[in-house]
C-alpha cells in the first residue's frame, strides 16, 4: 500500500476493512484484547500476550489476540476482555493463557475465577456492568482498549480520519474553527482556555510559517492519562493536529512528549510513519486536497515547568526551559516567533469526533460551561484506582464511591486533590458538588490535566502540602522572585511546622506569601504553586493548629510529632508487634499487656501497621 | 569499560550532522548522547560543542536545567524510587529509605562495587502498582520493604 491515498481510495479502504471486520463477526471469529497500558505491562502483560497466542495457536482457536492501550483499570490488571461476550478478565497471569483459550473460546465456557465479580457469572458477567465502567462515559478513550494503536488499519476502521477528510473537503477553515467554538471545548491542560478561540487568534495572523505543537509533556506526579491516550489511540492526535493545520494555515506540527514516555514515544512513531506511508502525513497533496502538514517528535527532559506554554517553546528550540511574559502569547508570536497553537493531548483527542459528529453533539454533554469528558487518573486511597473518563458535572462522589468502589481498609474519606502540584485539596463537604472548571476554581482547586488522588484519614495535610511544594520547589525555573523565594520559603514553614516548630504567626506568613506568589509570579507554575497551601489555610485549620499549638500530628504522619501508645483494653499480648519492633522498644510478656519504651522507640510505625486488633494509637 | 577516555562513535556523529541544519536540534542530540552512555561525559560534549558550533556554557546550561540528563555515570544498574504523589501516599519514601539502609548509599549515589545507583523519579504512571520502583527498566509494582533484598538479588552480578 505504498501508493498515496485520495479521498475515495481512503473510503474504499474504510469500506473494505469494516467489510471484513463484519464478515468475520458474522463468521464467530471471537477477539481476545488484551491490554497493553504501561501498568499492565509491566505487570506481566507482555508473557501473558505471548503465552495467549501460543495457547491460541496450540489449540488452533478461531480467535484474534490484539494488543490494545490501556483498559484503564489498572489496579487490577493485566486485563483480557474477550469480544463478542465482552467477558472481563481481571489479575490475568500468564499461565492462564491456557484456560482462557481452551475453556472460554474453544469450550464456550466462562472463566469463572479470573472474573471481577465472581458472582456475575450467573448474571451475565459483561464488563459494562463493572461497577467502575458503569459511569463512565469514554470519548476521549474511544480507541484506548479497542485497536491495536500499532495498526493504522485498526484506526481506519474505527472511523479513523473520518474528521480530516470532512475538514479537508466539506468545511472551510473558518468552519472548522466556528465547529469548535460552537462544541465548547476547552483546553484540558488545566487552565480551560476555549480551543476554539485559540485557533482563531492563530488563523487570524498573516505569518510565512505557523505551527501546531501538542502539549505532552505531562508532568503532573499522579498523572498519567496523556500517555494513556497516546499509548492507546496515537493516530486520533495526529488526526487532530492535522485539522488544527487546516483550521489555522499551519503546516508544520510538534508532538512534545516527555522522554520517559518510551511506549508512547514509541508509538507515535510508528503511527507518524504509517500516515507517511499512505500519504496522509508529510506530503504536498494529502489526500488530493491540496492541503499539506507534517508532524515531528520532541523530547522533554524532565521540568515541570515545560507544561507552561512559553517553557515548552523555549525547549522545542533548544534551550532552556524558561518561561516569557505573555502577550505575546505564542497563537501570535511562538515557535521561532512564528504564531503557534499549543493544545494538550486530551484536547486534541476530542477534536476529530467534534468534526465527525458535530459540534452539538458533544455540547450536549456536561454542564452549561464545560462541555464533553474529563479522563482521570484515579489513584491514592482507593479501592479501584485507574484511569477514567467521566462526563463534566459528575459529582466527586460518584467518581470515588461509585467509579473507585470507596476507600480501601475500612478508612475514612479524607481529602481529593485535582490539578496535582497546582490545585488544591478538597475536603469531604464538596463531594456531592458537580465537578466543572469553575466549581472547582471557586473552592480553590483547579481541574488541572486530570490527576485526582485520594486520601484517607491516615495521610496529614501538613505532609501533602509540603510533598506538593517540594516538588514545585524542586521544579521551579528560577526565573522570577516569587516563585523562587516564595515557594522555598512556605516549604521552610511547613517544614518547621511538621516538626513541632511551628509557631502562630506562620498562618498569617504563608497567607501573605501564597498571595504574593499568586499575584506576581510570571507563570501558571508559580502562580498556582501555593494553592495546596491555601486549601489546607482554607479547610484544614484545625488540624495545621493541632500541629501548632499541641505539638501533634493527628494522622501520625508527621515523624518528629508522632507518640504511639498501646491501649491497654485492646492488646491481647500476642507478642506481634514486640517481634516487629527493630530497636526492642515494646516490653511484655506472652498473654499480658505490652507498653512502648518512649526513650527507645524510633517511631518506625512497624508496631502501628503490624497490630491487627488496632491496639496501638497514636496519641 | 569507562576507563579508556571516550570518543564520538561514527553512529552519534552522524546523527548529529543529520540534526545540525535543524534548528533545536540541542536537546535531541542530548538525548541520544545519554541513551548511548548512561549519562553526558564531559570529552563527549566537549566534542558536541565543536561539532555544532555552540558554546560549551549554553550546552551545560541545558543540560543542568533538565532533571532527565546525568552528569554523574549511573551503578551497573539503576534503580528508579516513583516519588509521584500516589506513590509517595502508599509508602515510596519509606521504600527510598529502606533501599539506602540496604544498598549503604544515599540516593544518587553509586554504591562502591558500582552495581547500584538509586534515583528518585517523579511518577512512571503505572499509579495503580504504587508503591513503583523501576530497576533497569524492568517495573516492581506494589513494592514492600520486605520483598526488597529479593528484589535487589535478581540484579547482583552472580
Amino acid at each position: 500500500m505504498s501508493e498515496k491515498l485520495t479521498r475515495e481510495r481512503l473510503d474504499a479502504l474504510r469500506a473494505q476493512l469494516t467489510a471484513a471486520n463484519a464478515k468475520e463477526a458474522k463468521d464467530g471469529k471471537q477477539y481476545l484484547l488484551v491490554c497493553g497500558g504501561t501498568a499492565c505491562d509491566s505487570n506481566g502483560g507482555m508473557a501473558l500476550y505471548a503465552a495467549l497466542r501460543k495457547a491460541a495457536e496450540y489449540a488452533g482457536a478461531n480467535v484474534s489476540i490484539v494488543r490494545t492501550g490501556c483498559m484503564g483499570f489498572c489496579e487490577r490488571g493485566p486485563i483480557v476482555k474477550v469480544l463478542p461476550s465482552d467477558t472481563f478478565y481481571v489479575d490475568v497471569k500468564p499461565e492462564d493463557a491456557a484456560a482462557i483459550v481452551n475453556e472460554h473460546i474453544v469450550g464456550g465456557q466462562v472463566v469463572t475465577r479470573l472474573l471481577y465479580d465472581k458472582s456475575q457469572a450467573e448474571a451475565g458477567h459483561e464488563g459494562r456492568d463493572i461497577d467502575f465502567y458503569a459511569k463512565q462515559h469514554r470519548i476521549v478513550l474511544r480507541h484506548c482498549g479497542l485497536i491495536d494503536p500499532e495498526k493504522i488499519e485498526d484506526y481506519i476502521a474505527h472511523d479513523g480520519y473520518v474528521g480530516l477528510e470532512k475538514a479537508l473537503f466539506e468545511m472551510t477553515p473558518e468552519g472548522i474553527i466556528q465547529e469548535i467554538l460552537d462544541s465548547g471545548l476547552r483546553g484540558r491542560g488545566g487552565a480551560g482556555f476555549p480551543t476554539g478561540k485559540k485557533w482563531q487568534f492563530s488563523a487570524a495572523v498573516e505569518a510565512d510559517q505557523k505551527y501546531i505543537v501538542c502539549n505532552a509533556d505531562e508532568g503532573d506526579p499522579g498523572a498519567y492519562m496523556d500517555r494513556s491516550t497516546l499509548e492507546g489511540d496515537p493516530h486520533a492526535i495526529l488526526e487532530a493536529m492535522m485539522i488544527a493545520g487546516r483550521a489555522t494555515g499551519a503546516t508544520k506540527g510538534f508532538i512534545y512528549i516527555r522522554a520517559e514516555y518510551p511506549l508512547a514515544i514509541k508509538r507515535l512513531q510508528i503511527a507518524i510513519d504509517q500516515a507517511r506511508e499512505l500519504g496522509l502525513l508529510g506530503c504536498d497533496d494529502i489526500l488530493g486536497s491540496g492541503f499539506t502538514f507534517d508532524i515531528e517528535l520532541r523530547f522533554g527532559a524532565g521540568a515541570f515547568v515545560c507544561g507552561e506554554e512559553t517553557a515548552l517553546l523555549a525547549s522545542i528550540e533548544g534551550k532552556r526551559g524558561q518561561p516569557t511574559p505573555r502577550p505575546p502569547f505564542p497563537a501570535v508570536k511562538g515557535l521561532w516567533g512564528k504564531p503557534t497553537v499549543i493544545n494538550n493531548v486530551e484536547t486534541l483527542a476530542n477534536v476529530a469526533i467534534i468534526i465527525q459528529k458535530g459540534a452539538k453533539w458533544f455540547s450536549s454533554i456536561g454542564t452549561a460551561t464545560s462541555k464533553g469528558t474529563k479522563v482521570f487518573a484515579l489513584t491514592g486511597k482507593v479501592k479501584n484506582s485507574g484511569l477514567i473518563e467521566v462526563p463534566m458535572g459528575i459529582t466527586l462522589r460518584e467518581i470515588i464511591f461509585d467509579i473507585g468502589g470507596g476507600i480501601p481498609n475500612g478508612r475514612k474519606f479524607k481529602a481529593a486533590q485535582t490539578g496535582g502540584p497546582s490545585g488544591g485539596m478538597i475536603p469531604p463537604e464538596y463531594l456531592d458538588m458537580p465537578i466543572d472548571y469553575e466549581s472547582l476554581a471557586k473552592i480553590g482547586s483547579i481541574m488541572g490535566s486530570g490527576g485526582l488522588i485520594v486520601m484517607d484519614d491516615t495521610d496529614c495535610i501538613v505532609d501533602v502540602a509540603k510533598f506538593y511544594l517540594e516538588f514545585t520547589v524542586d521544579e521551579s525555573c528560577g526565573k522570577c522572585m516569587p516563585c523562587r523565594i516564595g515557594g522555598r520559603a512556605l516549604l521552610n514553614t511547613l517544614t518547621r511546622i511538621s516538626e513541632g516548630n511551628g509557631e502562630p504567626e506562620d498562618i498569617q506568613k504563608m497567607r501573605d506569601i501564597c498571595d504574593a506568589m499568586n499575584r506576581a509570579s510570571l507563570c501558571g507554575l508559580g502562580q498556582t504553586a501555593s494553592n495546596p497551601v491555601q486549601a489546607m489555610l482554607r479547610y484544614f485549620m484545625d488540624e495545621v493548629m493541632t500541629h501548632i499549638t499541641e505539638r501533634r500530628c493527628p494522622a501520625g504522619k508527621c515523624k518528629k510529632l508522632v507518640r504511639y501508645r498501646i491501649n491497654p483494653d485492646r492488646c491481647v499480648g500476642c507478642t506481634l508487634c514486640a517481634r516487629v519492633c527493630p530497636v526492642g522498644a515494646i516490653v511484655g510478656k506472652v498473654r499480658e499487656k505490652h507498653a512502648i519504651d518512649q526513650q527507645k522507640c524510633v517511631k518506625c510505625g512497624q508496631c502501628y501497621n503490624t497490630c491487627k486488633l488496632h491496639a496501638i494509637e497514636i496519641a | 569499560m569507562g576507563q579508556d577516555k571516550k570518543t564520538l562513535t561514527p553512529e552519534l556523529r552522524a546523527f548529529i550532522a543529520e540534526w545540525k541544519p535543524k534548528p533545536g536540534n540541542l536537546i535531541m542530540v542530548l538525548h541520544r548522547i545519554q541513551q548511548t552512555y548512561g549519562y553526558m561525559p564531559r570529552e563527549i560534549i566537549l566534542e558536541l560543542a565543536d561539532l555544532l558550533e555552540t558554546p560549551l556554557a549554553k550546552i551545560y546550561g541545558v543540560i543542568t536545567f533538565y532533571n532527565f540528563f546525568k552528569l554523574k555515570q549511573p551503578g551497573r544498574n539503576l534503580i528508579q524510587v516513583c516519588l509521584g504523589t500516589a506513590c509517595y501516599l502508599k509508602g515510596g519514601d519509606d521504600i527510598m529509605k529502606a533501599l539506602e539502609q540496604e544498598l549503604g548509599v544515599g540516593v544518587n549515589t553509586v554504591t562502591p562495587d558500582g552495581e547500584f545507583s538509586t534515583e528518585a523519579v517523579r511518577c512512571l504512571g503505572c499509579c495503580g502498582l504504587a508503591p513503583v520502583i523501576v530497576i533497569n527498566g524492568e517495573v516492581f509494582g506494589k513494592v514492600t520493604k520486605a520483598a526488597l533484598p529479593g528484589i535487589l538479588d535478581k540484579f547482583r552480578r552472580k
